[in-house]
């Protein structure tokens, strides 16, 4: 596979082909172990104020998914990667607007919603 | 040797000066791989939507149990590291195929495919636990929300275990191709996107319950 060392694009998950390919893997491995046993540790954690720990759990979260990117995709912001990176930027801003813009409209809409029990807007709709 | 490769076969000293509109084609693996990667981008903007729905719903449980009451963390815990270490060795399974050593790719593949097999039997365990405890889809707003969000990911593995085993009987039978290693690189891709998929499902379901 010639091709693949002369391109100037690089393929997502390729690349690793002439270095050191098992060396990589085992670097996001370790990583990823570390960053999930401190999600599950920061989760039950005492020492961490109360309100922080969702925050902390999102930080390790997107630190773990970069992690994958980096060692298992082998995404990088080399020029040769512009392609993969682009649209791996915009995915995520599609995924942000989706989430985010979701969450913000309902927890709008919940907050103007008139407080009734459910058997009065029932009767409300006959 | 194909005529995309003959067009592409340039040495790269000289190719740094070609104008771009006069470097022909990409090679295949570079299209294959990138079109691959648009799909598993658009894989995840479809979690993305069922996240949303499970993070307006998850407070909704009409009554019923709630994420805490339900979820076992030991458990998940599990489901995590068979789906890690699944992805490490699906990455071994790939180089040991670009090298050529077929008893080493056969056997990473049966490693990621056991590995796999016990994140689904896991999987399925709590479900049928939590069916059984009166708390299935049909429940409350919350579980339908997590039974979609987490079942549609079970899905996309079983998926994959089925994509590994094809992908063998294509190692056995067509060996050492071109073609076979970008179909292995695209499943190996796959793969690593469940694993970052699940990253979410466990940070935001389980660990971000309350």
């Amino acid at each position: 596979m010639a091709q693949l060392q002369d391109s100037r694009d690089k393929a997502p998950g390729g690349g690793s082909r002439g270095r050191n390919g098992v060396l990589t893997y085992a670097t996001g491995f370790f990583f990823a172990i570390i960053l999930t046993l401190a999600s599950f540790w920061a989760a039950d954690t005492k020492m961490v104020w109360g309100p922080g720990v969702p925050v902390l759990l999102a930080a390790l979260a997107i630190g773990q998914m970069g992690v994958h990117v980096v060692f298992f995709f082998h995404i990088s912001s080399g020029p040769d990667d512009t392609n993969n990176f682009l649209a791996l930027a915009f995915g995520m801003f599609v995924v942000g607007l989706v989430v985010f813009g979701s969450m913000l409209i309902m927890a709008n809409l919940n907050a103007n919603m008139v407080d009734m029990p459910m058997d009065r807007l029932m009767q409300m709709q006959r | 040797m194909s005529l995309v490769d003959a067009l592409t076969d340039t040495d790269p000293a000289d190719r740094d000066d070609t104008p771009i509109s006069e470097r022909g084609p990409a090679p295949v693996q570079v299209v294959v791989a990138f079109g691959f990667w648009l799909f598993l981008l658009s894989d995840i903007v479809l979690f993305s939507a069922l996240f949303a729905a499970y993070a307006v719903l998850s407070g909704q449980t009409a009554g019923g149990p709630s994420g805490p009451q339900l979820f076992d963390r030991t458990n998940v815990l599990m489901e995590t590291g068979c789906l890690l270490a699944s992805s490490f060795t699906c990455g071994l399974c790939t180089l040991s195929f670009e090298a050529h050593k077929r008893g080493a790719t056969y056997l990473w593949a049966a490693v990621t495919f056991a590995l796999g097999v016990a994140f689904l039997a896991f999987e399925l365990t709590e479900f049928t636990r939590m069916i059984g405890n009166g708390a299935g889809p049909t429940r409350s707003a919350f579980l339908s929300a997590f039974f979609t969000l987490v079942g549609t990911h079970g899905l996309h593995v079983t998926f994959g275990l089925g994509w590994l085993a094809v992908m063998m009987a294509q190692v056995a039978t067509l060996g050492f191709r071109e073609m076979v290693i970008r179909r292995l690189l695209c499943f190996s891709l796959f793969w690593h996107a469940l694993d970052i998929v699940w990253i979410g499902v466990f940070t935001i379901v389980y660990l971000g319950a309350h």
